[in-house]
């Protein structure tokens, strides 16, 4: 019997060397074979000029739409600015063990906040970013524990801060 | 497993309360939305939320209004209320009516959190706070009741389910068996535990000096009333009024008190001014009223008025196996007022203070162990340090025969056995009292 395949939906985010290390990295972590897709849809939409930013709740459900029962995990991944109505701005969002989530990496890039390009931070992040958006799809809550990705960030620093990896009890969980 | 922290969230936006949801819930909160305050409030009768994030703007009820009918229920709910069009009108509003924060839409993730830890840190803090206070009115409940016997726990119990209610109570109890302490122990357990517990020995005044202590007098209400005092029952406002000796008030005070006691209003004496108090009746006597009534002495009217629960404090005769541990106690009490090393109590000594009478009740008990130890050797107390006059008048005397016997003893023992000063205090002739001595085969060995 084949492994459940999670789906890393990409949107715009030509890079395919770079996903691909995305998706080795999930594998390793999470155990789960992946599959990389590219979504060819108009994002034009899902955008509010009145912020100047993409509504990460309307994508989320565009995801979700898109999720085809195949999959057994659907992750749409983004580069644009994401918000929701009552945050200036989120790196990403999932339901809650439910099929899908969504994580963008605008925010995680350096070159946005005037520090030099770090490619290999960027990626870095990244990882860590789809990895903690997939186990929130897998019923996992944050964690307490610093250097657990499952551990809240709302700053770079906090992504920065924590290690690729689930802890001990997280993991734990998972396999339950 | 500690218990979850609970949001509620009330907001007329469904992406707003959807986004909030899926935020707290990813961080292991349990959340609750209503998309008006009627829904708010309704879920609030039945279920119980340690944080409430509000919107202001809300069609029907607004939020501020929200705010204030939550406040005026449960006034320790931490509300944090959110607007989209911020001024510092609003803000100062709902932080004026009992809000915990105030922030603008849309917040910066980092503050929503930051927001939600320090309303956490405000329940972890209060129920700390909460415990505390427990650990403390704990302490005092058991500072001065000391006792392990079947009639102590009776008391404590007694205690501790009168001290919920706002009752009035009657303390009756022998001279020295602690009447004050246990009226400071209901006060100590009960919700007006952190408002005034006074103090009035009414037995120690004339009528119209407790006319004037408890009712307070006006500048020049009498000779020598130089200023305003307030009385007794308007410093115990909130609190605990505590009447000793409720017996020896005089008619006209019982008079006066039922008065008070119904309305709980007075005027100052010399004053015009009807002055209104919140206080609960504590009294104290060693005396039976019931009887008082029965003669006519005491109004039965107040008697029903104050004899709402009555708590009978028993005789220490009537626990002896208390006795230990009160001597324990009063040994370490005044070594240690005393700056004196923690003494020890002879085993014989420990027998005959068991056996003691104790007319006096704790009280006599607590001034024997006292002299004991500043006149003993500090190190241990023996039978000579006690002033027990070698008497063994005491529960297990029955008889009259062994009453006499014990008391004949006793005499004897403190004329040093010389027969004529003996037969002389007992009123006797020598010959009744040497067949006294005969009949009972006293001894000088005898104790």
């Amino acid at each position: 019997m084949s492994l459940p395949t999670i789906t890393l939906l990409s949107f715009g985010f030509p890079q395919q060397d770079f996903l691909e290390e995305i998706a080795k990295a999930v594998q390793s972590e999470l155990g789960f074979s992946v599959n990389l897709r590219e979504g060819r849809i108009d994002l034009g939409e899902y955008y509010d000029p009145s912020r100047n930013q993409y509504n990460g709740n309307t994508l989320l459900k565009l995801v979700d739409s898109l999720h085809v029962t195949e999959s057994f995990k659907t992750l749409g991944i983004f580069n644009v600015d994401l918000f929701i109505p009552i945050l200036t701005f989120i790196f990403g969002q999932a339901f809650l063990n439910g099929n899908c989530g969504i994580a963008s990496f605008y925010r995680l890039n350096n070159e946005r906040y005037g520090m030099p390009r770090n490619d290999l931070l960027l990626m870095e992040r990244a990882k860590k970013e789809v990895i903690h958006e997939l186990g929130h799809t897998l019923g996992l809550l944050h964690c307490s524990n610093p250097i657990c990705v499952m551990r809240s960030s709302t700053y770079l620093e906090d992504v920065d801060q924590k290690k690729i990896h689930l802890c001990h009890n997280c993991r734990g969980k998972l396999v339950e | 497993m500690a218990k979850k922290i609970s949001i509620l969230i009330v907001d007329d936006e469904e992406s707003v309360r959807d986004s909030l949801y899926n935020w707290f819930i990813e961080d292991g909160y349990r959340v609750e939305t209503a998309e008006n305050a009627q829904k708010a409030l309704h879920l609030l009768e039945s279920d119980r939320f340690d944080i409430i994030l509000a919107d202001i703007k809300m069609p029907g009820m607004d939020g501020l209004e929200m705010l204030r009918r939550i406040k005026s229920i449960k006034p320790d709910s931490i509300i944090i209320v959110m607007t989209a069009f911020a001024t510092v009108d609003t803000a100062v509003k709902a932080l004026k009516d009992g809000a915990f924060d105030y922030v603008t839409k849309p917040f910066d993730p980092d503050d929503l959190t930051h927001l939600i830890r320090n309303a956490t840190k405000q329940i972890s803090l209060e129920n700390e706070n909460e415990t505390l206070k427990k650990k403390v009115i704990t302490l005092e409940n058991i500072e001065d009741l000391i006792g392990e016997s079947d009639a102590m726990k009776k008391l404590l119990r007694e205690v501790e389910s009168v001290a919920q209610t706002n009752s009035s109570v009657i303390i009756t109890g022998e001279s020295g068996t602690g009447k004050e302490l246990v009226a400071r122990a209901i006060h100590a357990n009960s919700p007006r535990r952190f408002f005034p517990f006074v103090s009035v020995h009414c037995g120690a005044l004339t009528e119209s000096l407790l006319e004037s202590e408890l009712f307070g007098h006006e500048k020049g209400a009498f000779t020598g009333a130089m200023y305003n005092r307030k009385g007794r029952f308007e410093m115990a406002d909130s609190g605990s009024i505590f009447l000793d000796e409720i017996a020896t008030i005089s008619a006209k005070m019982q008079v006066e008190l039922l008065r008070v006691l119904e309305s709980k209003t007075f005027i100052r004496v010399g004053g015009n001014k009807e002055i209104s108090s919140d206080f609960r009746v504590i009294c104290a006597t060693n005396k039976d009223l019931k009887s008082m009534v029965e003669q006519g002495t005491f109004r039965e009217d107040l008697y029903y008025r104050l004899n709402v629960v009555n708590i009978q404090i028993p005789p220490l005769r009537d626990r002896i196996a208390d006795i230990p541990l009160l001597v324990d106690y009063f040994i370490k009490k005044y070594c240690m007022s005393m700056n004196k090393p923690p003494a020890s109590i002879d085993p014989t000594a420990l027998k005959r203070l068991q056996e003691f009478n104790y007319p006096g009740n704790i009280r006599e008990l607590e001034n024997m162990i006292e002299r004991a130890i500043v006149i003993g050797d500090g190190k241990r107390i023996s039978l000579k340090d006690l002033p027990l006059e070698k008497s063994i008048v005491n529960s297990s005397t029955e008889s009259l025969d062994d009453f006499e016997r014990a008391f004949i003893l006793q005499i004897l023992h403190k004329y040093n056995w010389n027969i004529s000063r003996t037969a002389k205090a007992l009123k006797v002739d020598r010959v009744t009292l040497y067949n006294k001595i005969k009949k009972y085969d006293l001894k000088p060995s005898d104790l």
